[in-house]
């Protein structure tokens, strides 16, 4: 498939925002390797993915370069962790949200100075980037956002803002209440303020309708890029299809919307002529659970190898985080507030109890992907979604849906014990 | 490495250890025995994949289901120990695989445990379950690390405790946590157990003990994996 490599000719910039570049190197040499031994390795790929590869060959340079002209303009650029950061509050300001990716581990030393050595292997990314300095999302962000969602990142935040001067900590409800809806809507508000102090312009109702606008299209492209894997025939990969959902998060959303668009004009003319990506029968599966942030390939990378199809994943990355469109219909500060909150309030994340809708979302997945069964993944350390994975396997057996938990880390030595039990499970399957 | 006839009769069988040149070693011993083709499981099958063009593969958990069903036909929970990880299996009624939980993560509860355990107390891996069941009172051991185990059983040498004691305790611990693993898959019926852990008497009694269940070993525990990817071969 040719010779993939990450970019990396912009030493002057990286050098401008801060990073080591020795250790940036090694790092852009690894994901590189990983995503063509991983992503370029697939077969009968749909050209419409041209586009991802160009994005990710350009992760830290193009992409990068548009946010430091933006800057120069005078746009502020915001940094987030979490999918409650609404995206529509960030550009009704002129502003560029990016998500920052924690998908890898790095200078994990360094990391266990600041937290105890069992934490998630997303948190401890996320220290490892910064203390690195091998991420330039993060020294490009005006301000970085954190959420106090689990135990873990709310008392890992207090850390990372001693190294950093403009972390940002949102707050949020644990309970769907009606007070917690009126905590979510008031650190919204505190949100927005802060976003209009951050970079200077006041948000209106006019551009914050034009803003959710923006973000409700990107939403529909990834609602028709997943309904398109619906399809039997497989038209696309469930790597593809993740790639596509962690894209989603940094790129520029109308170069990203018009791409996936692209992409799904492609996906329907293929489902059309029966043109499936695989030789043969396989094994559909759904993967539930903790996100999978760039660049971490590693579940759906065994999976995909071991003979199955992911056709969807209830992940922040993925259905969960996409799911739902902000209400645009008002027209006061108020209502347009009101419809964001609600929209938000809506993601099951296993952070908030109790969390039954996530089980029936799951079920509702399962039928409409036509899965075959269900992996469960949980990172190792994560209370929230590993306890949850107990009830999930409970209630998937009882409706007769083979269930598989996966609890890991992105470390490499366990490869063979999980593709042991993929096989085992995709073998109970057939 | 089990060979089977197309009805799945056994033809021959035989064990050694994997060493630190698996292929070489299947080399030897394939060379021995005439055979059309090869399925091959545990944690080498990969290895073993790439190495003989021919050669098919499956996981170590059909096959010690397809294994223990040939002796046992109608089993519905199987727990295999081996030396170095253990699994629970749960089987529907008709012999295919319904739930199953491992660990392959580390050495606590396998084989490789009561093996390091007995070289400590100067046992042999044969004597070392007859030891522990001539043990006349309990002896509780707390690590479940091999490691840590190991240090626990040298301060209760020190300390002048009884030898089988101190075994029935290590033994103890290797049940309790088959025990939970067999608990989280299957809470009724008998039990079939493979896996050279399978040959331990003292095992075999405890388990039945914890569980209030019946334990049934098939000959030649140790084999079960190897004669379940032989069958399934033979029925393709």
């Amino acid at each position: 498939m040719g010779e993939f490599k990450i970019s990396s000719e912009y030493d002057s910039m990286w050098n401008m925002l801060g990073l080591n570049l020795d250790s940036h190197d090694a790092l852009l040499e690894v994901l590189g390797k990983g995503y063509a031994d991983i992503y370029l390795s697939q077969k009968g790929r749909p050209e419409g993915m041209g586009y991802f590869d160009f994005v990710m060959s350009e992760v830290h340079g193009l992409r990068i370069k548009e946010l430091v002209d933006e800057k120069e303009q005078g746009k502020k650029i915001v940094g987030s962790y979490c999918v409650f950061v609404p995206e529509e509050i960030v550009l009704a300001a002129n502003a560029t949200l990016v998500g920052l990716c924690s998908g890898a581990d790095f200078a994990l030393e360094a990391v266990e100075k600041y937290l105890p050595r069992n934490t998630c292997a997303l948190i401890k990314s996320a220290f490892g980037f910064k203390l690195g300095q091998v991420c330039p999302y993060l020294e490009t962000a005006d301000m970085v956002v954190g959420e106090n969602t689990c135990d873990g990142k709310k008392k890992a935040y207090e850390s990372l803002g001693t190294l950093m001067d403009n972390l940002y900590v949102m707050d949020l409800p644990q309970v769907k209440s009606g007070q917690g809806r009126d905590l979510l809507r008031s650190e919204y508000d505190r949100f927005r303020l802060a976003v209009e102090e951050l970079t200077g312009v006041v948000i209106t109702p006019a551009s914050l309708k034009q803003a959710i606008s923006i973000v409700n299209a990107k939403r529909g492209a990834l609602h028709r890029l997943a309904t398109l894997r619906q399809a039997d025939p497989v038209v696309i990969s469930g790597l593809d299809g993740l790639l596509a959902n962690q894209v989603s998060f940094y790129d520029n959303p109308e170069r990203f919307i018009g791409s996936v668009h692209k992409l799904c004009d492609e996906l329907e003319k293929r489902i059309q002529s029966n043109q499936g990506i695989l030789s043969e029968k396989r094994p559909r599966i759904l993967i539930s659970g903790c996100p999978m942030a760039v660049p971490n390939w590693k579940l759906p990378w065994i999976i995909e190898t071991s003979g199955a199809v992911i056709v969807g994943e209830e992940s922040c990355v993925g259905e969960r985080g996409a799911r739902n469109l902000t209400n645009d219909a008002g027209t006061t500060m108020d209502e347009l507030m009101d419809a964001i909150t609600d929209r938000y309030f809506k993601v099951d994340c296993a952070i908030f109890t109790p969390n039954r809708e996530r089980l029936d979302h799951i079920q509702e997945m399962v039928k409409n992907y036509q899965a075959d069964g269900v992996i469960h993944y949980g990172l190792q350390f994560c209370q929230p979604y590993t306890m949850e994975a107990i009830p999930v396997e409970t209630a998937l057996e009882e409706a007769n849906i083979p269930c598989l938990r996966i609890e890991t880390d992105y470390g490499m030595e366990d490869v063979g014990q999980l593709k042991t039990r993929i096989q085992a499970f995709l073998e109970m399957l057939g | 490495m089990v060979v089977v006839d197309e009805q799945g009769k056994i033809l021959d069988f035989c064990q050694s250890d994997t060493g630190f040149d698996p292929i070489t070693g299947a080399n030897r011993i394939l060379a021995e025995v005439p055979h059309d083709q090869i399925m091959a499981t545990g944690y080498g099958r990969g290895l073993f994949e790439t190495a003989f063009d021919d050669a098919q593969t499956i996981t170590e958990i059909k096959a010690h289901a397809r294994g223990c069903i040939s002796f046992f036909p109608g089993v519905t929970t199987i727990l295999d120990i081996g030396g170095q990880d253990s699994k629970a299996i749960a089987l529907n009624g008709r012999g295919r695989v319904k739930k199953f939980e491992m660990n392959d993560r580390c050495a606590a509860g396998t084989g490789k445990f009561l093996e390091i355990m007995a070289r400590n107390l100067g046992f042999s891996i044969d004597e070392f379950g007859l030891a522990a069941l001539g043990a006349e009172n309990d002896l509780s051991i707390n690590s479940m690390c091999t490691v840590f185990a190991e240090s626990e059983v040298t301060s209760l040498i020190a300390k002048g405790a009884d030898r089988k004691e101190i075994a029935r305790g290590l033994h103890l611990s290797v049940v309790k946590r088959a025990a939970g693993m067999i608990n989280r898959v299957s809470s009724l019926g008998p039990i079939v157990f493979s896996g050279g852990v399978a040959n331990n008497p003292c095992i075999i009694e405890l388990i039945s003990q914890k569980l209030g269940r019946e334990v049934l070993v098939p000959e030649t525990p140790q084999m079960m994996g190897a004669l379940g990817a032989a069958l399934i071969l033979a029925e393709k």
